[in-house]
Protein backbone atom coordinates (compact mmCIF):
# COMPACT_ATOMS: atom_id res chain seq x y z
CA UNK A 1 0.00 0.00 0.00
CA UNK A 2 1.24 3.48 -0.75
CA UNK A 3 2.35 5.77 2.06
CA UNK A 4 -0.78 7.88 1.67
CA UNK A 5 -3.08 4.90 2.12
CA UNK A 6 -1.09 3.50 5.02
CA UNK A 7 -1.25 6.79 6.88
CA UNK A 8 -5.01 6.99 6.36
CA UNK A 9 -5.56 3.48 7.67
CA UNK A 10 -3.26 3.99 10.65
CA UNK A 11 -4.80 7.25 11.77
CA UNK A 12 -8.38 6.17 11.27
CA UNK A 13 -8.14 2.69 12.65
CA UNK A 14 -5.04 0.80 13.81
CA UNK A 15 -3.49 3.80 15.50
CA UNK A 16 -6.59 5.93 16.11
CA UNK A 17 -5.66 8.85 18.37
CA UNK A 18 -8.63 8.35 20.68
CA UNK A 19 -9.19 4.69 21.24
CA UNK A 20 -5.73 3.29 20.59
CA UNK A 21 -3.50 6.02 21.98
CA UNK A 22 -6.06 7.56 24.37
CA UNK A 23 -4.87 11.06 23.53
CA UNK A 24 -6.75 14.32 23.45
CA UNK A 25 -9.78 13.08 25.29
CA UNK A 26 -10.35 16.20 27.39
CA UNK A 27 -12.20 17.89 24.59
CA UNK A 28 -13.49 14.60 23.24
CA UNK A 29 -15.67 14.25 26.30
CA UNK A 30 -16.62 17.84 26.92
CA UNK A 31 -18.08 18.83 23.57
CA UNK A 32 -19.93 15.68 22.63
CA UNK A 33 -23.39 16.38 24.05
CA UNK A 34 -24.58 17.99 20.80
CA UNK A 35 -23.71 16.88 17.27
CA UNK A 36 -23.44 20.40 15.86
CA UNK A 37 -20.91 21.46 18.49
CA UNK A 38 -18.94 18.28 17.96
CA UNK A 39 -18.85 18.82 14.22
CA UNK A 40 -17.55 22.38 14.60
CA UNK A 41 -15.02 21.39 17.24
CA UNK A 42 -13.61 18.45 15.27
CA UNK A 43 -13.35 20.50 12.08
CA UNK A 44 -11.39 23.04 14.12
CA UNK A 45 -9.07 20.37 15.49
CA UNK A 46 -8.55 18.84 12.05
CA UNK A 47 -7.71 22.25 10.60
CA UNK A 48 -5.25 23.05 13.39
CA UNK A 49 -3.57 19.63 13.22
CA UNK A 50 -3.20 19.72 9.45
CA UNK A 51 -1.94 23.30 9.27
CA UNK A 52 0.49 23.01 12.16
CA UNK A 53 1.83 19.75 10.73
CA UNK A 54 2.43 21.57 7.46
CA UNK A 55 4.13 24.51 9.17
CA UNK A 56 6.30 22.42 11.44
CA UNK A 57 7.32 20.24 8.53
CA UNK A 58 8.23 23.28 6.40
CA UNK A 59 10.46 24.83 9.03
CA UNK A 60 11.81 21.63 10.54
CA UNK A 61 15.33 22.19 9.23
CA UNK A 62 15.62 25.67 10.70
CA UNK A 63 14.41 25.09 14.24
CA UNK A 64 17.04 24.05 16.79
CA UNK A 65 16.00 20.90 18.64
CA UNK A 66 16.21 22.59 22.01
CA UNK A 67 13.48 25.13 21.38
CA UNK A 68 11.25 23.00 19.17
CA UNK A 69 8.61 22.42 21.85
CA UNK A 70 7.97 26.09 22.42
CA UNK A 71 8.03 26.78 18.68
CA UNK A 72 5.47 24.03 18.10
CA UNK A 73 3.26 25.35 20.88
CA UNK A 74 3.34 28.84 19.40
CA UNK A 75 2.49 27.51 15.94
CA UNK A 76 -0.46 25.58 17.36
CA UNK A 77 -1.61 28.61 19.36
CA UNK A 78 -1.46 30.74 16.21
CA UNK A 79 -3.86 28.47 14.34
CA UNK A 80 -6.12 28.06 17.35
CA UNK A 81 -6.50 31.82 17.57
CA UNK A 82 -7.54 31.87 13.91
CA UNK A 83 -10.19 29.21 14.59
CA UNK A 84 -11.37 31.06 17.68
CA UNK A 85 -11.73 34.40 15.90
CA UNK A 86 -13.54 32.80 12.95
CA UNK A 87 -15.96 31.04 15.29
CA UNK A 88 -16.64 34.22 17.25
CA UNK A 89 -17.40 36.06 14.04
CA UNK A 90 -19.48 33.50 12.16
CA UNK A 91 -20.93 31.21 14.84
CA UNK A 92 -21.10 33.20 18.08
CA UNK A 93 -23.63 30.82 19.67
CA UNK A 94 -21.50 27.75 19.15
CA UNK A 95 -18.41 29.67 20.22
CA UNK A 96 -20.13 30.53 23.50
CA UNK A 97 -21.21 26.95 24.11
CA UNK A 98 -17.78 25.55 23.40
CA UNK A 99 -16.39 28.08 25.86
CA UNK A 100 -12.81 27.37 26.88
CA UNK A 101 -12.58 24.16 24.88
CA UNK A 102 -11.62 25.95 21.68
CA UNK A 103 -8.62 27.46 23.46
CA UNK A 104 -7.84 24.08 24.90
CA UNK A 105 -7.12 22.71 21.43
CA UNK A 106 -3.64 24.10 22.16
CA UNK A 107 -3.03 21.52 24.84
CA UNK A 108 -4.69 18.74 22.87
CA UNK A 109 -2.06 16.03 22.96
CA UNK A 110 -3.05 14.66 19.53
CA UNK A 111 -1.62 17.70 17.78
CA UNK A 112 1.63 17.77 19.72
CA UNK A 113 1.87 14.01 19.30
CA UNK A 114 1.54 14.14 15.50
CA UNK A 115 4.03 17.00 15.27
CA UNK A 116 6.61 15.14 17.32
CA UNK A 117 6.01 11.71 15.83
CA UNK A 118 5.50 12.60 12.20
CA UNK A 119 5.81 16.18 10.98
CA UNK A 120 9.23 16.59 12.61
CA UNK A 121 10.79 14.08 10.24
CA UNK A 122 8.64 14.00 7.10
CA UNK A 123 8.06 16.18 4.00
CA UNK A 124 5.36 18.90 4.12
CA UNK A 125 2.58 17.40 2.00
CA UNK A 126 2.72 14.01 3.65
CA UNK A 127 2.73 15.69 7.06
CA UNK A 128 -0.35 17.71 6.21
CA UNK A 129 -2.09 14.55 5.12
CA UNK A 130 -1.03 12.84 8.35
CA UNK A 131 -2.32 15.70 10.46
CA UNK A 132 -5.57 15.78 8.54
CA UNK A 133 -6.24 12.07 8.87
CA UNK A 134 -5.41 12.15 12.58
CA UNK A 135 -8.08 14.83 12.80
CA UNK A 136 -10.50 12.58 10.90
CA UNK A 137 -9.81 9.72 13.29
CA UNK A 138 -10.62 12.03 16.17
CA UNK A 139 -13.72 13.27 14.37
CA UNK A 140 -15.05 9.76 13.69
CA UNK A 141 -14.95 8.68 17.33
CA UNK A 142 -16.37 11.97 18.61
CA UNK A 143 -19.26 11.89 16.17
CA UNK A 144 -20.21 8.40 17.32
CA UNK A 145 -20.23 9.52 20.96
CA UNK A 146 -22.14 12.69 20.13
CA UNK A 147 -24.67 10.75 18.04
CA UNK A 148 -25.56 8.51 20.98
CA UNK A 149 -25.53 11.31 23.54
CA UNK A 150 -27.70 13.70 21.58
CA UNK A 151 -30.11 11.00 20.42
CA UNK A 152 -30.71 9.61 23.89
CA UNK A 153 -30.16 12.77 25.90
CA UNK A 154 -32.27 15.19 23.85
CA UNK A 155 -34.10 12.90 21.41
CA UNK A 156 -32.71 14.88 18.49
CA UNK A 157 -29.92 14.88 15.91
CA UNK A 158 -28.23 18.13 14.84
CA UNK A 159 -30.92 19.91 16.86
CA UNK A 160 -33.78 18.30 14.88
CA UNK A 161 -36.14 16.26 17.00
CA UNK A 162 -36.49 12.75 15.59
CA UNK A 163 -37.61 10.60 18.49
CA UNK A 164 -41.40 10.06 18.93
CA UNK A 165 -43.10 12.43 21.36
CA UNK A 166 -43.52 9.68 23.97
CA UNK A 167 -39.73 9.38 24.29
CA UNK A 168 -38.37 10.33 27.70
CA UNK A 169 -34.85 11.79 27.38
CA UNK A 170 -32.14 10.05 29.40
CA UNK A 171 -30.87 12.70 31.76
CA UNK A 172 -27.63 10.78 32.32
CA UNK A 173 -26.68 11.23 28.65
CA UNK A 174 -26.52 14.99 29.06
CA UNK A 175 -24.22 14.83 32.08
CA UNK A 176 -20.54 14.03 32.41
CA UNK A 177 -20.53 10.34 33.40
CA UNK A 178 -22.19 9.14 30.19
CA UNK A 179 -19.27 10.50 28.17
CA UNK A 180 -16.88 8.37 30.19
CA UNK A 181 -19.05 5.27 29.82
CA UNK A 182 -19.48 5.68 26.08
CA UNK A 183 -15.79 6.26 25.50
CA UNK A 184 -15.00 3.20 27.63
CA UNK A 185 -17.39 1.12 25.54
CA UNK A 186 -15.96 2.43 22.26
CA UNK A 187 -12.44 1.58 23.41
CA UNK A 188 -13.70 -1.86 24.38
CA UNK A 189 -15.37 -2.55 21.02
CA UNK A 190 -12.42 -1.17 19.06
CA UNK A 191 -9.84 -3.21 20.92
CA UNK A 192 -11.88 -6.38 20.80
CA UNK A 193 -12.25 -6.18 17.02
CA UNK A 194 -8.58 -5.44 16.70
CA UNK A 195 -7.58 -8.36 18.90
CA UNK A 196 -9.70 -10.61 16.74
CA UNK A 197 -7.97 -9.38 13.59
CA UNK A 198 -4.73 -10.28 15.31
CA UNK A 199 -3.23 -6.87 14.64
CA UNK A 200 -0.27 -6.06 16.88
CA UNK A 201 -1.78 -3.63 19.37
CA UNK B 1 -21.80 32.52 32.18
CA UNK B 2 -20.18 35.84 31.37
CA UNK B 3 -21.71 37.83 34.22
CA UNK B 4 -19.56 38.20 37.33
CA UNK B 5 -20.91 35.69 39.82
CA UNK B 6 -21.30 36.88 43.38
CA UNK B 7 -19.94 34.00 45.36
CA UNK B 8 -18.74 33.61 48.83
CA UNK B 9 -15.19 32.30 48.83
CA UNK B 10 -16.02 29.19 50.85
CA UNK B 11 -18.71 27.92 48.55
CA UNK B 12 -16.49 28.60 45.56
CA UNK B 13 -13.69 26.64 47.20
CA UNK B 14 -15.83 23.61 47.96
CA UNK B 15 -17.65 23.81 44.66
CA UNK B 16 -14.38 23.67 42.75
CA UNK B 17 -13.29 20.61 44.71
CA UNK B 18 -16.52 18.64 44.70
CA UNK B 19 -19.50 19.77 42.68
CA UNK B 20 -17.73 21.16 39.66
CA UNK B 21 -14.59 19.08 39.89
CA UNK B 22 -12.27 20.20 37.13
CA UNK B 23 -11.68 16.63 36.04
CA UNK B 24 -14.97 14.85 36.53
CA UNK B 25 -17.30 17.65 35.48
CA UNK B 26 -15.16 19.60 33.02
CA UNK B 27 -12.98 16.76 31.72
CA UNK B 28 -9.77 18.73 32.03
CA UNK B 29 -6.38 17.16 32.59
CA UNK B 30 -7.38 13.73 31.35
CA UNK B 31 -4.22 12.76 29.49
CA UNK B 32 -1.84 12.72 32.42
CA UNK B 33 -4.68 11.59 34.66
CA UNK B 34 -4.98 8.30 32.82
CA UNK B 35 -1.31 7.61 32.28
CA UNK B 36 -0.09 8.56 35.78
CA UNK B 37 -2.91 7.05 37.84
CA UNK B 38 -1.37 3.58 37.37
CA UNK B 39 0.86 4.35 40.32
CA UNK B 40 -0.29 5.67 43.69
CA UNK B 41 2.88 7.45 44.68
CA UNK B 42 3.30 9.35 41.43
CA UNK B 43 -0.39 10.25 41.55
CA UNK B 44 0.07 12.03 44.85
CA UNK B 45 3.22 13.75 43.60
CA UNK B 46 1.53 14.98 40.45
CA UNK B 47 -1.59 15.98 42.35
CA UNK B 48 0.47 18.13 44.69
CA UNK B 49 2.42 19.65 41.81
CA UNK B 50 -0.78 20.48 39.91
CA UNK B 51 -2.26 22.16 43.00
CA UNK B 52 0.82 24.33 43.52
CA UNK B 53 1.11 25.29 39.85
CA UNK B 54 -2.62 26.03 39.57
CA UNK B 55 -2.49 28.29 42.62
CA UNK B 56 0.37 30.29 41.14
CA UNK B 57 -0.69 30.41 37.50
CA UNK B 58 -4.27 31.40 38.29
CA UNK B 59 -2.92 34.44 40.16
CA UNK B 60 -0.32 35.28 37.51
CA UNK B 61 -2.68 34.86 34.59
CA UNK B 62 -5.35 36.95 36.30
CA UNK B 63 -2.82 39.72 36.77
CA UNK B 64 -1.55 39.45 33.19
CA UNK B 65 -5.09 39.50 31.86
CA UNK B 66 -6.24 42.51 33.85
CA UNK B 67 -3.08 44.63 33.87
CA UNK B 68 -1.63 43.88 30.45
CA UNK B 69 -4.02 42.29 27.98
CA UNK B 70 -7.24 44.17 28.71
CA UNK B 71 -5.69 47.68 28.93
CA UNK B 72 -3.83 47.07 25.67
CA UNK B 73 -6.88 45.43 24.06
CA UNK B 74 -4.90 42.35 23.21
CA UNK B 75 -7.39 39.82 24.58
CA UNK B 76 -7.25 37.77 21.40
CA UNK B 77 -3.64 36.96 22.24
CA UNK B 78 -4.63 35.39 25.54
CA UNK B 79 -4.08 31.78 24.49
CA UNK B 80 -0.48 32.42 23.53
CA UNK B 81 0.19 34.61 26.55
CA UNK B 82 -1.40 32.18 29.00
CA UNK B 83 0.56 29.24 27.71
CA UNK B 84 3.80 31.20 27.89
CA UNK B 85 3.08 32.32 31.47
CA UNK B 86 2.35 28.74 32.43
CA UNK B 87 5.52 27.43 30.80
CA UNK B 88 7.56 30.19 32.45
CA UNK B 89 6.00 29.63 35.87
CA UNK B 90 6.69 25.94 35.71
CA UNK B 91 10.27 26.55 34.63
CA UNK B 92 10.92 29.05 37.45
CA UNK B 93 9.26 26.80 40.00
CA UNK B 94 11.46 23.94 38.87
CA UNK B 95 14.62 26.04 39.35
CA UNK B 96 13.53 27.27 42.78
CA UNK B 97 12.68 23.80 44.02
CA UNK B 98 15.98 22.50 42.69
CA UNK B 99 17.84 25.15 44.71
CA UNK B 100 15.79 24.99 47.90
CA UNK B 101 15.14 21.35 48.48
CA UNK B 102 16.75 18.39 46.74
CA UNK B 103 14.32 15.96 48.35
CA UNK B 104 11.31 17.87 47.07
CA UNK B 105 12.93 18.19 43.65
CA UNK B 106 13.39 14.44 43.47
CA UNK B 107 9.73 13.78 44.24
CA UNK B 108 8.20 16.69 42.34
CA UNK B 109 10.73 17.58 39.66
CA UNK B 110 9.86 14.90 37.14
CA UNK B 111 6.22 15.94 37.12
CA UNK B 112 6.74 19.61 36.44
CA UNK B 113 7.45 19.38 32.70
CA UNK B 114 4.31 17.27 32.30
CA UNK B 115 2.26 20.04 33.82
CA UNK B 116 2.89 22.57 31.07
CA UNK B 117 0.81 20.48 28.69
CA UNK B 118 -1.83 19.59 31.27
CA UNK B 119 -5.05 21.06 29.96
CA UNK B 120 -6.39 21.58 33.48
CA UNK B 121 -3.94 24.45 34.00
CA UNK B 122 -4.81 26.30 30.82
CA UNK B 123 -8.47 25.42 31.32
CA UNK B 124 -8.61 27.04 34.74
CA UNK B 125 -7.04 30.22 33.38
CA UNK B 126 -9.58 30.31 30.56
CA UNK B 127 -12.49 29.72 32.95
CA UNK B 128 -11.22 32.58 35.11
CA UNK B 129 -11.36 34.80 32.04
CA UNK B 130 -14.78 33.58 30.83
CA UNK B 131 -16.46 33.73 34.24
CA UNK B 132 -14.82 37.10 35.05
CA UNK B 133 -13.62 36.11 38.51
CA UNK B 134 -12.00 38.66 40.82
CA UNK B 135 -8.42 38.15 41.97
CA UNK B 136 -9.37 36.42 45.24
CA UNK B 137 -11.95 34.25 43.51
CA UNK B 138 -9.38 33.27 40.88
CA UNK B 139 -6.83 32.09 43.42
CA UNK B 140 -9.44 30.22 45.43
CA UNK B 141 -10.81 28.65 42.28
CA UNK B 142 -7.30 27.70 41.15
CA UNK B 143 -6.28 26.08 44.42
CA UNK B 144 -9.66 24.40 44.84
CA UNK B 145 -9.52 22.93 41.33
CA UNK B 146 -6.02 21.65 42.03
CA UNK B 147 -7.18 19.96 45.22
CA UNK B 148 -10.15 18.49 43.38
CA UNK B 149 -7.85 17.11 40.70
CA UNK B 150 -5.56 15.69 43.37
CA UNK B 151 -8.48 14.04 45.15
CA UNK B 152 -9.71 12.50 41.91
CA UNK B 153 -6.33 11.11 40.82
CA UNK B 154 -5.58 9.73 44.31
CA UNK B 155 -8.96 8.00 44.41
CA UNK B 156 -8.61 6.62 40.90
CA UNK B 157 -5.12 5.24 41.48
CA UNK B 158 -6.42 3.39 44.54
CA UNK B 159 -9.30 1.92 42.53
CA UNK B 160 -7.00 0.95 39.68
CA UNK B 161 -4.86 -1.05 42.07
CA UNK B 162 -7.92 -3.23 42.61
CA UNK B 163 -9.10 -3.43 39.01
CA UNK B 164 -5.63 -4.50 37.88
CA UNK B 165 -6.16 -7.76 39.70
CA UNK B 166 -9.76 -8.27 38.60
CA UNK B 167 -10.76 -10.51 35.69
CA UNK B 168 -11.52 -7.83 33.09
CA UNK B 169 -12.37 -8.84 29.47
CA UNK B 170 -9.27 -8.57 27.26
CA UNK B 171 -10.53 -5.70 25.11
CA UNK B 172 -11.56 -3.67 28.12
CA UNK B 173 -8.22 -3.91 29.93
CA UNK B 174 -6.22 -0.72 30.50
CA UNK B 175 -7.84 2.49 29.27
CA UNK B 176 -11.27 0.94 28.69
CA UNK B 177 -11.98 -0.12 32.24
CA UNK B 178 -10.35 3.06 33.50
CA UNK B 179 -12.84 5.18 31.55
CA UNK B 180 -15.74 3.23 33.00
CA UNK B 181 -14.31 3.57 36.52
CA UNK B 182 -14.00 7.32 36.00
CA UNK B 183 -17.61 7.32 34.83
CA UNK B 184 -18.73 5.83 38.14
CA UNK B 185 -16.57 8.32 40.05
CA UNK B 186 -18.15 11.16 38.12
CA UNK B 187 -21.59 9.84 39.05
CA UNK B 188 -20.58 9.71 42.70
CA UNK B 189 -19.32 13.29 42.56
CA UNK B 190 -22.57 14.37 40.94
CA UNK B 191 -24.18 13.38 44.22
CA UNK B 192 -22.48 16.37 45.79
CA UNK B 193 -24.14 18.78 43.42
CA UNK B 194 -27.28 18.94 45.53
CA UNK B 195 -25.28 20.65 48.29
CA UNK B 196 -23.98 23.59 46.32
CA UNK B 197 -24.97 25.31 43.13
CA UNK B 198 -22.35 27.35 41.36
CA UNK B 199 -22.53 28.64 37.75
Amino acid sequence: MSAVGTILKENLWTNNPIFMQVLGICSALAVTNLLTNTMVMTIGVTFVTAMSSLTVSLIRQFVPRKVRMIVQTLIIAFYVIIVDILLKAYAPDISRQLGPYVGLIITNCIIMGRLEAFAQSNPPLLSTWDGMTAGFGYMAVLLVIAFVRELLGFGSLFGVRIMPSGFVPWTIMVTAPSAFFLLGIIIWVGKTIMNREGAPA
Amino acid sequence: MSAAPVLNPFSLFFASIFTSNILLANFLGMCSFISISKDGKSSNGLGFAVTVVLGITSAVNWAVLHFVLIPLQLEYLRYIVFIITIAATVQILEMIIDRVSQALYMSLGIFLPLITVNCAILGVSLFIDIRAYTFVQSVIYGVGSGLGWWLAIAALSAIRKKTDKSPVPAGLKGPGITMITIGFMAMAFMGFSGMLQVQ
